[in-house]
């Protein structure tokens, strides 16, 4: 048991930081260069020196970059046509085409965004270089648009996943052990010896529940500070307003571990039924994806999701150090939510012999 | 023969009778090509949005609009001073802050230039980085807009097609990726455990002795787990087809050849798994360490493969849905025939009769 319960969080932690990353470093780019001038190979070498883009391939057919694409072989193609240089001068405007593949919509929209500024850089550039006179006797109004990510300025996305690590770790821990655990009695019969015993139901469970509360607050602790450790995650807020929110969203937690052993008869129908709860739950909490962007019905039931408010609060205590005053809706949320559903749990065992 | 087809039915029955085994069977599927599809989303709509408007005129108040009447953006409220603008991050739900400066139409009209400040939370950094993206874009719409009798000099403008996919559907990732790992939980995790717990209560034995063959009692194991498989296959392609619109731009009897190739090669992944373990909770968690999680992560099913660390890059290599997914993407959305996927088709095909030959020899040396 003890070596489980610190292997888990390092693996966890060192392979899902790792592999569950939706940052966009290495998207790869073929080239169809058939302008050859010196503007577009600056535009070539601004794009190689984007961190995020890396040069894959150059051709010259746009045909050969299509059949790359469709073997995977790259993400996105950029191809200057040519006269791409002479129209830029002296029509002031010149084309180029950017295909992307856009299986995955996510990083299709990103690679867009990242393209567009690269682009709007380099328009930037050479209109600062040779553009200067082209202004002559015209009055041009700008606006400066300056900006700012707080909270992340690296927009380093493992800051951004470890506190939902985190939630599935804690989780995890709950509701597995402490479904398994009952379970476990009931298939060995040994739950009927306790069951005979003249000890009260409450008392029966409490002494099941706290063990695992005590050991996911642990697991929560152990894994916090690797995170600090490992990944430099910020921690902003209060860890002991964190803690408590942890305790209650437990409380939670333990209850549907309670409610599922009451509901199956083998460790095997607890571990299904288990995977479903927590893949459906942990999808929609909102992990990897904002919650605004999902359709409408889905918020609505997020409400009853208690993953979604810890993913929420955990966020917010260690990336934007929000106080109580910011997040007492949660509290009371999750509060309301751990007595429903412990009295739920309790009201279901039956301690019969 | 009718011995054979008696077990099967039998098998079939004691999957049919546990409504926590069906959940997992057509409850999963469903559930996660819904979520997938509909929930899984990082598109910019409805970002609540703050403005700190030090100006107050007639630009600002039209840049304002511009921004939301774009249909992204929401004004979830207007603040009036800086200060304020950690205290509404800190509530949550305030996801970027657009300020302008004071004197605004004054200093664009009288010096030429005038300054407008983003800030974005970028505690979730890719939607503060969208967010960023658009909003630019916007307000450099509105500076052409009143330039227009001025012709921007030394303009490069981008055409961008998004190809196969050109309304970014989320389904189009997720369904290819839902169809593996859904078989891949079918037939190796429920066959694997099926046939340990067999084991487990020496129920096996009897089995041995009956007059049933070995090979017979595999294969009446493993056949009602083919037949449940291919059903799920068939529903996740039809959920795709019919609520997310998802084509079948190859050829389907294509897809389908593949998709059973793969059942099979799960199906000998779970046969081997089963002769490795003795008990149905070691047969569940070498699935779930040695299948569930790297179908979900190192197969390209959510996260893409070429933003890991070199090592886990290596790894995805022997996962076997990896090149399955890849086989799915290309015959259902780039529509490509047999040819650009033999390889990704010969490496599936090496893996089965490596798994089959595994378990064969470690079946015997039981039997023996």
């Amino acid at each position: 048991m003890l070596p489980i319960m610190f292997v888990v969080p390092v693996v966890q932690l060192i392979i899902l930081v790792h592999a569950a990353t939706m940052e966009m470093k290495h998207i790869e780019l073929y080239v169809v260069d058939n302008d050859l001038s010196e503007t577009s190979v600056k535009l070539i070498s601004a794009f190689s020196g984007s961190p995020f883009f890396v040069l894959k391939n150059a051709g010259f057919s746009m045909e050969e970059a299509k059949s790359a694409m469709l073997e995977n072989e790259t993400d996105a193609i950029l191809h200057i046509p040519v006269n791409f240089e002479k129209m830029l001068y002296s029509r002031n405007r010149a084309d180029i085409q950017i295909l992307i593949d856009a299986i995955n919509g996510m990083k299709a929209g990103l690679t867009n965004a990242y393209m567009s500024a690269v682009l709007s850089g380099f328009n930037k550039e050479i209109l600062k270089e040779k553009g200067s006179n082209r202004f002559i006797n015209v009055h041009i109004k700008k606006i400066q648009i300056d900006y700012a990510y707080w909270y992340n300025p690296q927009l380093n996305f493992k800051f951004y996943m470890v506190p939902g690590i985190l939630v599935i770790l804690v989780s995890m821990i709950g509701l597995f052990l402490t479904a398994l655990n009952i379970v476990r009695e009931k298939e060995a019969g040994t739950i009927e010896q306790i069951n005979v015993t003249p000890i009260l139901k409450y008392q029966l469970l409490t002494g099941k529940l706290v063990p695992f509360w005590i050991i996911a607050l642990i697991e929560l602790g152990f894994g916090l500070a690797l995170g600090k450790i490992l990944f430099h995650i910020p921690v902003e807020g209060s860890v002991l307003l964190l803690f408590s929110f942890a305790g209650l969203f437990l409380l939670v937690v333990l209850g549907i571990g309670l409610l599922i052993s009451t509901m199956a008869n083998t460790q095997q129908q607890v571990m299904f039924m288990v995977f479903f709860f927590m893949i459906t739950f942990i999808l929609m909490s909102g992990i990897f994806t904002p919650e605004e962007s999902m359709p409408f019905w889905a918020q609505k039931v997020n409400l009853l999701n208690p993953f979604a408010y810890f993913m929420r609060v955990i966020r917010m205590i260690l990336l934007k150090g929000s106080g109580f005053k910011e997040v007492y809706k949660e509290f009371a949320a999750i509060s309301v939510y751990g007595i429903i559903i412990l009295s739920l749990a309790v009201w279901r065992y039956r301690k019969v012999a | 023969m009718k011995y054979f087809i008696g077990f099967v039915k039998k098998e079939f029955l004691h999957i049919i009778r546990d409504f926590r085994t069906l959940l997992l069977l057509f409850g999963l599927p469903v559930i996660m090509i819904l979520v997938f599809g509909y929930v899984i989303r990082n598109e910019i709509v409805d970002v609540k949005v703050a403005i700190l408007d030090n100006s107050k005129d007639e630009v600002t108040m039209e840049i304002t609009n511009k921004i939301l009447s774009s249909g992204f953006f929401i004004l979830k409220e207007n603040i009036n001073k800086s200060a304020d603008i950690e205290k509404i991050f800190k509530t949550g739900k305030i996801k970027e802050v657009i300020i302008f400066e004071p004197g605004f139409a004054r200093k664009l009209e009288k010096y030429g230039s005038a300054d407008v400040q983003l800030i974005a939370d970028a505690s979730d950094p890719n939607s503060a980085s969208l967010v960023v993206n658009y909003t630019q874009a916007i307000i450099a719409d509105y500076i052409k807009e009143i330039n227009v009798q001025v012709k921007q000099p030394l303009q490069i403008i981008p055409e961008v097609r998004m190809m196969y996919n050109p309304e970014l559907k989320s389904a189009f990732m997720f369904v290819p990726g839902t169809m593996a790992m859904i078989l891949m939980l079918v037939s190796a995790m429920m066959t694997s455990i099926s046939i340990v717990r067999e084991k487990e209560f020496g129920t096996m034995e009897t089995l041995l002795v009956s007059p049933l063959k070995p090979l017979h009692i595999i294969l009446g194991k493993v056949t009602p787990y083919v037949l449940l498989s291919f059903v799920n296959a068939v529903t996740i392609i039809l959920l795709g087809y019919f609520v997310f619109g998802l084509p079948v731009r190859g050829s389907i009897f294509l897809l389908l050849a593949e998709s059973i190739l793969f059942i099979t090669l799960a199906l000998s992944l779970g046969i081997l798994i089963s002769t490795f373990s003795r008990s149905q909770q070691v047969a569940m968690f070498i699935s779930i360490f040695t299948l569930m999680l790297p179908t979900i992560l190192l197969s390209g099913f959510i996260f893409p493969i070429e933003n890991m660390p070199v090592i886990l890059q290596w790894i995805s290599y022997i996962v076997p849905p990896r090149y399955f997914i890849i086989i799915i993407r290309n015959i259902m959305l780039k529509g490509t025939d047999f040819m650009h996927i033999w390889v990704e088709t010969s490496v599936i095909l090496g893996m089965t009769l490596l798994f089959i030959t595994l378990s064969v020899v470690k079946f015997k040396a039981r039997l023996e």
